[in-house]
């Protein structure tokens, strides 16, 4: 597993991805997405090297670029990648521990994240917060449902929705 | 009857444009009943189209009605022969696979409410409104007459139709 981070700018995936190339790695899931004018790049790459090996074939694009690597031994799954069956999303005025709560319940009720992005958006009267979660519900969404009911009351908007794939 | 070998993505007949049916006569329906047992055969799919196992003619099927999240107004079967989309509704984002990219799922966004225009599996001309999770089926399905996958139409998953409204 490969994080990178740096400061946003044209050519960082074509250095990084170049460079994984021309030392014989081969790039699987990945999210690579633009953060506050901060690029960020996990990326899990199938390679003979090990982690010191790897972070010296990306040095040289990470001083040219201004990044910070890191990497870690990552353990290959067996399988396809696991399906989200469960869709939550969470808006209101944007004001502390609203990620904390909802990600709270969601634990309790069963629930595990696969995939979460967030963001600010600025509304005519304040900030509005906007999360956007799909997981795996190991309890069916009955109890997501009713632990995003008790969530509702408190003033945040939120939506629980199942997600049955269209397979055709 | 025979249940029929799947085309899997890249082949590039699944990149084609199908031909309309000139005759719906017992030889399409034929082929009707093999595509259906195709479908049945795989796992958990709600509906195929005819270029999916190589025959490149404007025939789908869809089946929504063992579909948990099936919208409670849906048809059950459809034998779909030479169909038109001639009226869209609304905008939603769900997830889709398909028999012929397997092991993956990505979202896409589809019209909420259609009307589709078919001939039935007797060469009757017949129109069906279609909602929600069955009207997703119908439009993945006719997408695969025109050469269309659903791999074309992903959006990320940073697309959202409340932020999109937003704007």
């Amino acid at each position: 597993m490969v994080t990178v981070v740096g400061r946003d700018r044209p050519g960082i995936v074509a250095a990084l991805a170049q460079a994984l190339f021309d030392a014989g790695c081969n790039l699987a899931e990945a999210s690579m997405i633009r953060l506050a004018g901060t690029f960020t790049v996990m990326v899990v790459v199938a390679c003979e090297r090990d982690a010191a090996g790897l972070e010296a074939v990306l040095r040289p694009v990470a001083e040219r670029l201004g990044l910070r690597v890191h990497v870690d031994p990552a353990a290959a799954e067996p399988g396809p990648a696991p399906e989200p069956d469960v869709r939550v999303t969470v808006s209101g005025a944007d004001r502390a521990g609203i990620v904390a709560r909802v990600a709270g319940a969601l634990a309790e009720a069963g629930v595990n994240i696969l995939d979460l992005e967030s963001a600010v958006a600025e509304g005519p009267r304040g900030p509005i917060y906007i999360l956007h979660i799909e997981g795996q519900a190991a309890r069916g969404i009955g109890p997501v449902r009713e632990a995003m009911a008790a969530v509702a009351r408190e003033g945040i908007d939120v939506s629980v929705r199942p997600v049955e794939p269209v397979v055709g | 009857m025979a249940v029929l070998p799947i085309l899997t993505y890249p082949d590039p007949r699944l990149k084609q444009v199908s031909r309309p049916v000139e005759r719906v006569d017992d030889a399409v329906r034929a082929f009707i009943a093999d595509l259906e047992e195709t479908m049945r055969a795989g796992p958990a799919a709600v509906g195929i189209a005819a270029p999916q196992v190589g025959r490149l003619l404007r025939i789908v099927i869809v089946d929504v009605s063992g579909a948990r999240r099936a919208n409670p107004d849906h048809h059950g079967r459809m034998v779909l022969v030479n169909p038109e989309i001639v009226e869209w509704e609304g905008l939603a984002v769900g997830r889709e696979g398909c028999l012929s990219v397997p092991e993956y799922t990505g979202n896409v966004v589809r019209a909420e409410r259609i009307t589709v225009r078919a001939l039935d599996e007797r060469g009757e001309p017949r129109e069906w409104r279609c909602t929600g999770y069955e009207a997703r089926a119908v439009q993945h399905e006719v997408d695969h007459l025109d050469g269309i996958l659903f791999l074309d139409r992903l959006v990320s998953r940073r697309t959202d139709l409340f932020r999109r409204r937003g704007r």
